[in-house]
C-alpha cells in the first residue's frame, strides 16, 4: 500500500484493511496505480449523507489487503472506473439505478437493476425516498388482467408501468437468430434473462440481463437492529449463509473493536467449511447430472443430504442459518466424534466418485475445453474465487488474508491453469478434500471456552468491513452508521457480481446445449447479486 | 463399469417413507373438485417459479429429488414448461420484477391447476416483507391453495404441502 503515496488510516479488525477521503480526480490514478501492481476491484457502492451528498465508496483489493476509498460526494457524477476495472461496469449502472450517482464517461449507462418497479428519476436508497405501498394488484387467471393497478395513494406516475424495452446488443448477420432464455428457466434455478445470439448452434454472444430478484435488501437493513440484519444478511445468498453472516459480524466487530471469543470463531470456521462441502458436493451431483451421469447425482446427493443431516442434527439448522451472529456464534458443537466419522466417510466416498469420474470418457468428453476463460482474460476482467482459481488467478482470503483460525490452519489453496470446466470440477474435488482436512483440524483443535462477546453498541459514524472466503469467493460486507450509532446503510457485495460477466465470456463458440453444464460450473447467485 | 456397479449394490436404496398430507397447510378452500384430484392422482407434474428467494428453498426443493425423499418416486416430478404442469410451486417473496413472469407462468398453466406457496417469504413476506420492490407473499399477486412454512421449509414439509395440495380435503 505504501507505494500509492496516500494518506491511508488503517481499519482495525480481522482482516488487513486501509481507507482514505479522495478528491474526485484522484480516483481514476489510483485505481490505475492498484490496477497496475496487480489489485482488483472488490465492491462499489453509495451512501445517502444527507442534504443532496451521496458519497462513493470504493474497496480495492491486493497482496497487502483491503483499500477502501471514500470520495465525499459523487453526485450528480464521478469518474468512471470501468475502464480501468471492467468489473465496475454494472456496479456503477446499479449504482446509478439505485442513488442517482452517475460514472460520467462510462460506456455503458443503460440500466441494472432497475426494470419496471420505479421511474428512473426516482432513486430507492436514498433517505428521501418514499416507501409507498406497492400497487394492489389483481390477480392474474382469476378473471383480472395481469399487471400493475395503480395504488391510489400513490403519485400518478408512479402507478403506470415504466416501460421495460431494455437495449439489447443485437448481432447481425446471415444466419444469426436469437434464442431469448427466461427470466423463468427450466430448471429449479433462480431467474435471470439470458439473450443468445447464435448461428447454427454454435453461440456467437450471450448477454444476461439480470435483476429480476431485486427485492429491496439493502434498503431493509437500513434502521433496523443489528440482531435483524445478521438474520438478513444470512439470507442474501441462501446457499452463503454462514459466509455472509460472518462477514456481516465481521464487520459489526471491526467497527466495534469487538473480538468474538477464540471458540466462536473456530466454531465459524467450521460452519464455513462445512457450508463449502455440502455445496461443492451438490455442484459436483449437477455437473455429472447435466452430461447425462445420473449415478453422479445420485452418490453426491446421498453424501450432500448426509452432511446437512448432521447440520440439523448438532447445529439445529440444515444451512446453519443464524447460528453466526455479531459477538460470536449462537449454537455450540456437543459431539465431534460424529463430524470426525463424517470427515472418513466422506473422504473415502468422493475419492471413489472421482476416480468414477476421472476414468468416465464421456463426462471427461463434455468436460475438457467447455467454458473456457483464459488465466489472462480472467485476470483482465476480475473473475474471482473458485471460478478464478480454476484460471489460474491464486486469490483466497483464507490463505492471504488469514483471520483466527486460518492463520493457525494453514488453508492449501488449490488452482488450475485451464479455465474450463474441467479445472472448474477439479478444484471443486481439491476444495472439498482440504474442507474435510480442515474440518478435522478444527476438530483437534477446538478451544474451549463461552461463545459469544457483548455487542450491543455500536460507534456514530462508524465504518466498518467484513470479508470471507465463501465457497464461491470472496463476501464483503460493508456497514455504515449513523451519528447515534444505528445502521444506516449496508452493503453486502457477492462475487457473482465479478462472475457473471465471465459467464458471457466462457460460453463464446460453445454450442447452445453446452450452456447449463458451463452455468452449473459457475453456479452463480442471483439473489446475491441482485440484492 | 465395474465401479459404478459396485458402488449402486453397495448404497441400497436409500428411500425413506414418504409423509403424510397434513391439513393445516391448506390456504383456504380447496378449489379443485375431487374427481379432478382423482384424475391427477399422484402422477403430478410441478412447475417451479422463484418469485424472489433467497436460493434456500430452491436447496431444499433440490434436496427433495435424493435418493432420500426420491419425489419423483411417487409420481411427483419437476417439469421445464408450464404448459406441461399442474402445479404452480413459488418460492420467495414476489419481487415486483417479477410479478408479471409470475402471472404469465400461472396463465400458461392449464386448468385445473394449483398453486402452493413456498417458505414463510411465500407465506407472509417473510424477512424481505413489502417494500419499493417487493410485493410481499404469494397470494397479494395470485391465489394460492397451499402454504409452506419454514426457512427454508424442510424436505419433508415440502413434500407434505404437495401432498396435501393433492389430497382430498378432510
Amino acid at each position: 500500500m505504501n507505494s500509492l503515496n496516500l494518506e491511508l488510516n488503517i481499519l482495525t479488525g480481522a482482516i488487513p484493511a486501509w481507507q482514505t477521503t479522495l478528491e474526485a480526480a484522484q480516483l481514476q490514478p489510483v485505481c490505475r496505480k492498484v490496477a497496475d501492481e496487480g489489485g482488483r476491484l472488490l465492491s462499489l457502492w453509495g451512501s445517502d449523507e444527507g442534504a443532496g451528498v451521496i458519497a462513493l465508496h470504493v474497496v480495492l483489493v491486493n497482496q497487502d489487503g483491503l483499500l477502501c476509498l471514500h470520495l465525499p460526494q459523487a453526485f450528480p457524477a464521478y469518474p468512471d472506473i470501468s475502464g480501468i476495472f471492467p468489473a465496475a461496469c454494472r456496479m456503477q449502472r446499479a449504482l446509478y439505478d439505485l442513488m442517482g450517482p452517475c460514472a460520467a464517461g462510462a460506456a455503458d449507462q443503460r440500466p441494472w437493476l432497475r426494470h419496471a418497479a420505479w421511474p428512473e428519476d426516482r432513486f430507492p436508497l436514498r433517505k428521501n425516498f418514499v416507501t409507498l405501498p406497492p400497487p394492489c394488484r389483481g390477480r392474474a387467471g382469476e378473471g383480472v388482467e395481469a399487471g400493475v393497478h395503480p395504488h391510489p395513494d400513490l403519485p400518478p406516475e408512479m402507478g403506470k408501468e415504466y416501460s421495460d424495452n431494455y437495449p439489447f446488443v443485437q448481432v447481425e448477420g446471415q444466419g444469426v437468430h436469437e434464442i431469448p432464455v427466461g427470466p423463468v428457466h427450466a430448471g429449479i434455478i433462480e431467474p435471470g434473462h439470458f439473450r443468445f445470439s447464435i448461428i447454427g448452434e454454435r453461440v456467437l454472444r450471450l448477454e444476461e440481463r439480470l435483476g429480476y430478484v431485486h427485492k429491496g435488501i439493502e434498503k431493509r437493513f437500513e434502521n433496523n437492529s443489528l440482531l435483524f440484519g445478521a438474520k438478513l444478511a444470512g439470507r442474501v445468498s441462501g446457499d452463503s449463509t454462514t459466509a455472509y453472516a460472518w462477514a456481516y459480524a465481521m464487520a459489526a466487530e471491526n467497527m466495534a473493536s469487538v473480538t468474538p471469543p477464540e471458540r466462536a470463531l473456530w466454531l465459524r470456521a467450521l460452519f464455513l467449511e462445512r457450508e463449502r462441502i455440502a455445496n461443492h458436493l451438490g455442484d459436483l451431483g449437477y455437473l455429472a447430472n447435466d452430461v447425462a451421469f445420473s449415478f453422479g447425482m445420485s452418490q453426491f446427493w446421498i453424501l450432500k443430504e448426509q452432511v446437512l443431516r448432521n447440520n440439523a442434527a448438532l447445529f439445529g439448522h440444515r444451512y446453519l442459518m443464524d447460528k453466526i451472529i455479531p459477538g460470536g456464534v449462537a449454537v455450540d458443537l456437543l459431539d465431534a466424534g460424529t463430524l470426525l466419522g463424517e470427515c472418513d466417510l466422506l473422504e473415502q466416498e468422493v475419492r471413489l466418485l472421482r476416480s468414477i469420474l476421472e476414468e468416465h470418457a464421456g463426462v471427461q468428453d463434455r468436460y475438457i475445453g467447455a467454458g473456457t476463460v483464459e488465466p489472462e482474460l480472467a485476470a483482465q476482467l476480475g473473475l474471482c474465487g473458485l471460478a478464478g482459481r480454476a484460471s489460474s488467478q491464486a486469490w483466497d482470503a483464507r490463505v492471504q488474508f488469514p483471520c483466527e483460525p486460518y492463520q493457525r490452519l494453514g488453508v492449501r489453496m488449490a488452482t488450475h491453469r485451464n479455465g474450463d470446466v474441467a479445472a472448474r470440477v477439479i478444484v471443486r474435488f481439491e476444495e472439498l478434500f482440504e474442507s474435510i482436512r480442515l474440518q478435522r483440524e478444527i476438530l483437534a483443535g477446538l478451544p474451549s471456552g463461552y461463545l459469544l462477546e457483548a455487542l450491543t453498541d455500536l460507534p456514530g459514524n462508524g465504518f466498518g468491513l467484513g470479508m470471507v472466503e465463501g465457497w464461491r469467493g470472496e463476501v464483503l460486507v460493508a456497514m455504515h452508521t449513523d451519528a447515534a450509532g444505528n445502521v444506516s446503510r449496508v452493503h453486502p457485495h457477492d462475487p457473482s457480481w465479478q462472475n457473471w460477466p465471465l459467464l458471457e465470456h466462457a460460453i463464446l463458440g460453445n454450442i447452445v446445449p453446452d450452456f447449463p453444464l458451463i452455468n452449473k460450473s459457475f453456479n452463480l447467485s442471483y439473489s446475491g447479486h441482485d440484492l | 463399469m465395474y465401479q459404478i456397479l459396485k458402488q449402486i449394490i453397495k448404497t441400497g436404496i436409500k428411500t425413506e417413507p414418504c409423509p403424510q398430507a397434513d391439513e393445516s397447510m391448506r390456504a383456504g378452500e380447496q378449489r379443485l373438485q375431487q374427481q379432478i384430484l382423482a384424475v391427477l392422482g399422484r402422477s403430478l407434474a410441478i412447475r417451479l417459479v422463484d418469485a424472489g428467494s433467497c436460493n434456500g428453498c430452491e436447496l431444499e426443493i433440490h434436496a427433495v429429488n435424493n435418493a432420500y425423499y426420491n419425489l419423483e418416486g411417487l409420481g411427483i416430478k419437476f417439469v421445464a414448461s408450464p404448459r406441461h404442469a399442474d402445479l404452480l410451486l413459488v418460492t420467495g417473496t414476489v419481487s415486483r420484477h417479477m410479478e408479471v413472469a409470475l402471472q404469465r407462468t400461472l396463465a400458461a398453466i392449464p386448468g385445473p391447476r394449483l398453486v402452493v406457496a413456498l417458505g414463510d417469504c411465500a407465506c407472509n413476506g417473510g424477512i424481505f416483507g413489502e417494500s419499493y420492490a417487493s410485493c410481499g407473499k404469494v397470494s397479494n399477486v395470485i391465489a394460492v391453495d397451499v402454504v409452506v412454512s419454514g426457512c427454508p421449509p424442510t424436505p419433508i414439509a415440502i413434500m407434505q404441502g404437495i401432498l396435501t395440495a393433492i389430497s382430498e380435503k378432510k
